[in-house]
């Protein structure tokens, strides 16, 4: 259950229709089932009060559907962001990404969001989820009604979430929260302990899935280029067509240098991969990487702020330490 | 199975000739390494060329179905198996498959009538295929109007058959057009469309469109503005394609498919396309 | 109509695989996959795999030919090879009715040799639903998920696997296996009737039981081309294929050549009419924005195909996309949303 209800957004939300200050808000409609909810555009109050929707399964990062709604209206654009979200939006500014004038942004508290893939794992036929005394209360077409506590239903970056606290808002509604000590490197840390061999069998095993959807691409608030390399036949590395699995995974390993220092590890690329690939497991091998060279640096976590690798100082570490890689230098 | 006929492989081609029309369009002779023309076609077909290893892609097949011993390809510079077939050099062997779409209705439709040929720029490639098919069976078609024209003398292709061949014939009337006066030049100045309706052509013929998307909507309109109806007027387009045959779906617009149900389309059928070619 | 004990489908899986390869649904990480069947593989429990089984026949990515170039010349070289023989077994009725989406393409002149070749070695046993998902909606489309298409359809109680041949193939192969199954009687006919009767009840309760393509089909181009709940429904649109990858009945694809150093490969491997350079040129883009490219993925499904296909639809409602699109839009919203809210 959220703190904040959906009563509670949508007054604000008409207030600021009203006031002229938005004229377009960034919210989810309904779909089928109480899970299956879908970002949308809403021009006014009205329409948000039919089909606005603010549950446990609004977990789809907003940030970087503003870089084109900024572009199309003369005000501004009202957008819900919890605190993951906040820092998608701060890397996106610090980027040029939108102008920060032409948002009107509403921090609102996050309890996790729940995964539905995670109930789809454990129980046939899921028709809803409604919150419930102690957790959830899940209907199932073969299973019968189950009660659960929220935290099952929580997926990784869930349950690693690295911030309670909001980097920014025009406005907080209810209370922010603290930056975490989470322990999302822990599976990294698994990793490095690996031989060079496992891990390569690891990642071998778990990129040779990949349909090459380009969902995690499109989805990630990190991949804002106007025309991407992989879609470039000129480039040499489109590969549509790839003749062997090594370059499903050179894609993922370009993407994930790519976004290097500017991921803000929000996990939608792990979210929404179709073939349950850890993708967020890449990123935050960086990211640890990263922060054992440089000292600790959170992408999105204030605007403007230059990331290590782009920004040179002579106490860097030479080149030849950083390709032993962050294990060894830990 | 192996030994069935695939649509997706081609033959090779060998281009014997290349002759440059414009600073950006080259007319390319091919044959198979045997000497021989690589299959027979039907006026406004087309033919997949591909250069392996840096792509495949669909032209109209310019000569006409009756030259019996090569075909030729009028191929503007635009894309990169465009700019690679313009560096070649004569010798070149590349690939060849087709015939690929449907053709003019040069035995059914067009049998009989006055015809109007009416062309911008590249766009006369797949016309010149369906214009020398009906001057070779010159009694089979009544009179023959072509109207031709480009940004500048330098872009008409195929300028000297034009006026040397064409404009010398018996019952065709050549009008050629550039856009902008240039000292050279002594014909006509102006576009197309307005050219046409200058020209106020009577409706008692069948008028065949090919050029730029712009080209074609407003000569369209000025040929209705004229009283043609829509079903005495045929046009050619162009997609991506990729596989020719109607399955790789690039070239799907409703139900049709470009590559097969076309490219030669009467522009009644058009309309019932949904908008967006 | 066969049976075997479910206890033996071990031996059952050997003695198939003895003659041909397997393949069949099984459990990894990430949910069902089909994988070649080896002794100590189990058949997945789960409704449906993760990919369709159009892979098999039209697989993501494959080798179309070759050449050879040197200085001038071009070799080309024909890589095609007789497919070898192999079995499906588990395939639901969704995805059956699937293959006869893909022939309409594949096999309508000019036949698709690549594909033939695969479809006329493959012999398909489906497998009879017992427990469709939230997500299932085959019945919208005349699919009968207790009764599959397929060379042999096969029905599994809780202790025995039905075997019911439906063409020469099937037959054949049921007789390659009559020493491990036994013939059925009477009480066996009414076991599968009462197994029948159990996935009707079930396929009618769904929740998406009710959705009706009755208002799409050939010829409705017009009624819903200009549609302005287009926009609503694209406007979260990624653009990225996932919904085509999944999807059992997309079959767009894009040719590729690749200098290996060696000489050249020519590719085909999938493409998705939701990606922007789907129908880019040089000389222009017929489908600029996603709004058109998400409408053209949908007015296919619904409308173009079954203009040119005798009215079948080239969707087998196996709710693939419902599960994985990453923004959950998908067709069922499409179809409901489309001309009014008439099919809520």
């Amino acid at each position: 259950m959220q703190e904040i209800t959906r009563e509670a957004l949508l007054s604000r939300a008409a207030e600021l229709f009203r006031d002229g200050t938005v004229d377009r808000a960034l919210g989810w409609r309904a779909g089928e089932f109480d899970y299956d909810v879908t970002p949308g555009v809403f021009t006014s109050a009205e329409e948000l009060e039919n089909g606005f929707v603010w549950n446990d399964f609004c977990g789809a990062n907003f940030s970087k559907y503003l870089i084109r709604e900024t572009g199309l209206t003369e005000k501004k654009v009202l957008v819900f962001l919890k605190p993951c979200d906040t820092y998608s939006f701060n890397q996106l500014l610090t980027e040029h990404r939108f102008a920060r004038d032409k948002v009107y942004a509403v921090g609102v508290p996050c309890a996790g969001m729940a995964d539905v893939k995670l109930l789809r794992d454990r129980f046939d036929g899921v028709t809803s989820v409604e919150g419930a005394e102690g957790g959830v209360l899940v209907h199932t077409l073969y299973d019968g009604d189950v009660t659960l506590p929220q935290a099952e239903l929580l997926p990784d970056r869930c349950r690693n979430c690295k911030s309670k606290k909001h980097v920014a808002y025009d406005e907080l509604l209810g209370s922010d929260g603290e930056v975490l000590d989470s322990h999302r490197f822990d599976e990294v840390e698994q990793l490095e302990r690996m031989t060079p061999d496992e891990r390569f069998a690891f990642w071998q095993n778990e990129l040779s899935r990949c349909i090459r959807c380009n969902a995690c691409r499109d989805v990630c608030p990190a991949c804002t280029c106007e025309k991407c390399v992989f879609d470039n036949p000129a480039s040499g590395a489109a590969n549509k067509a790839p003749s062997s699995s090594f370059e499903e995974q050179m894609f993922h390993i370009i993407r994930a240098f790519h976004v290097a220092g500017r991921c803000t590890d929000c996990g939608e690329c792990s979210r929404v991969c179709p073939q349950h690939i850890p993708l967020h497991l890449l990123n935050r091998k960086f990211i640890r990487d990263i922060d054992r060279f440089y000292g600790e640096y959170q992408a999105g976590a204030e605007v403007g702020s230059r990331a290590p690798i782009v920004d040179y100082t002579e106490g860097d570490i030479e080149p030849g330490e950083a390709v032993e890689g962050g294990a060894r230098h830990a | 199975m192996t030994d069935m006929k695939e649509p997706l492989i081609p033959v090779v081609g060998v281009v014997t000739d290349i002759r440059i029309d414009t600073p950006d369009v080259k007319t390319f002779r091919v044959v198979t390494p045997e000497g021989k023309k690589a299959f027979a076609h039907k006026p406004g077909q087309c033919a997949m060329l591909s250069v392996p290893g840096v792509g495949e892609a669909m032209f109209s097949i310019t000569s006409s179905p009756t030259n019996q011993e090569y075909m030729e390809f009028s191929i503007k510079k635009c894309g990169c198996v465009t700019e690679w077939l313009h560096a070649m050099e004569v010798g070149q062997e590349i690939t060849i498959r087709g015939p690929l779409g449907n053709s003019f209705p040069v035995d059914t439709a067009f049998a009989g009538h006055d015809m109007l040929f009416i062309a911008g720029g590249i766009g006369l490639a797949p016309l010149r295929s369906v214009i020398n098919y009906c001057r070779h069976y010159r009694d089979r078609y009544g009179k023959i109007d072509i109207v031709y024209g480009s940004r500048t003398k330098q872009d008409l292709v195929d300028y000297h058959e034009i006026i040397d061949e064409w404009a010398k014939d018996e019952g065709v009337n050549v009008y050629l057009t550039i856009d902008r006066e240039q000292p050279e030049w002594e014909g006509h100045v102006g576009f197309v469309p307005n050219y046409v309706k200058e020209l106020g052509f009577s409706t008692d013929k069948i008028a065949v469109l090919c050029g730029p998307p712009i080209m074609i909507k407003f000569t369209l309109a000025g040929l209705m503005e004229l009283g043609f109806d829509k079903t005495q007027v045929y046009t050619t387009m162009e997609l991506r394609m990729k596989c020719g045959i109607g399955k790789c779906g690039r070239c799907n617009i409703g139900s049709k498919y470009v590559c097969k149900d076309g490219p030669v389309f009467r522009c009644d059928q058009l309309d019932e396309l949904p908008d967006e070619y | 109509m066969r049976k075997i004990a479910v206890s033996r489908m071990e031996e059952l899986f050997a003695a198939i695989a003895a003659g041909q390869s397997l393949y069949l649904p099984v459990d990894t990480k990430a949910g069902a996959k089909f994988e070649q069947w080896e002794s100590g593989k189990q058949l997945s429990s789960a409704l449906n795999t993760v990919r369709s089984a159009k892979d098999f026949f039209f697989p993501q990515t494959e080798n179309l030919m070759d050449f050879r170039m040197e200085g001038k010349k071009i070799e080309i070289i024909d890589t095609r090879r007789e497919s070898e023989d192999f079995v499906l077994f588990g395939v639901r009725a969704c995805d059956v009715r699937s293959f006869t989406v893909l022939d309409r393409v594949f096999l309508a002149e000019p036949v698709d040799t690549y594909y033939k070749n695969r479809r006329e070695h493959g012999l398909i046993m489906s497998m009879s639903c017992t427990r469709p998902a939230e997500t299932c909606f085959c019945g919208t489309f005349g699919i009968d998920a207790a009764e599959p298409e397929g060379d042999v359809v096969c029905h599994m109680t809780a202790d025995t696997l039905y075997l019911d041949a439906k063409t020469e193939k099937g037959s054949a192969l049921l007789e390659s296996l009559s020493a491990l199954t036994e013939a059925c009687g009477g009480e066996d006919e009414t076991a599968v009737e009462r197994h029948k009767e159990l996935s009707h009840e079930r396929l009618s309760g769904l929740p998406l039981a009710e959705l009706s393509a009755d208002r799409f089909g050939a010829d409705k181009t017009d009624a819903f081309f200009n549609d302005p709940a287009w926009k609503t429904l694209s406007e979260a649109c990624l653009g990225c294929g996932t919904c085509t990858f999944v999807c059992p009945t997309c079959q767009c694809y894009d040719i590729q050549d690749f200098d290996t150093g060696h000489g050249v490969k020519r590719f085909r491997c999938w493409d998705s009419c939701m990606y922007s350079d789907f129908t880019k040129m040089s000389a222009g883009q017929p489908r600029l924005t996603q709004l058109e490219r998400f409408r053209q993925r949908f007015m296919h499904k619904l409308v173009y195909y079954p203009t040119n296909n005798d009215g079948l639809f080239s969707c087998v409602g196996c709710g693939r996309c419902l599960s994985k699109c990453p923004i959950q839009m998908n067709i069922v919203k499409v179809m409901k949303q489309l001309g009014g809210k008439q099919n809520d």
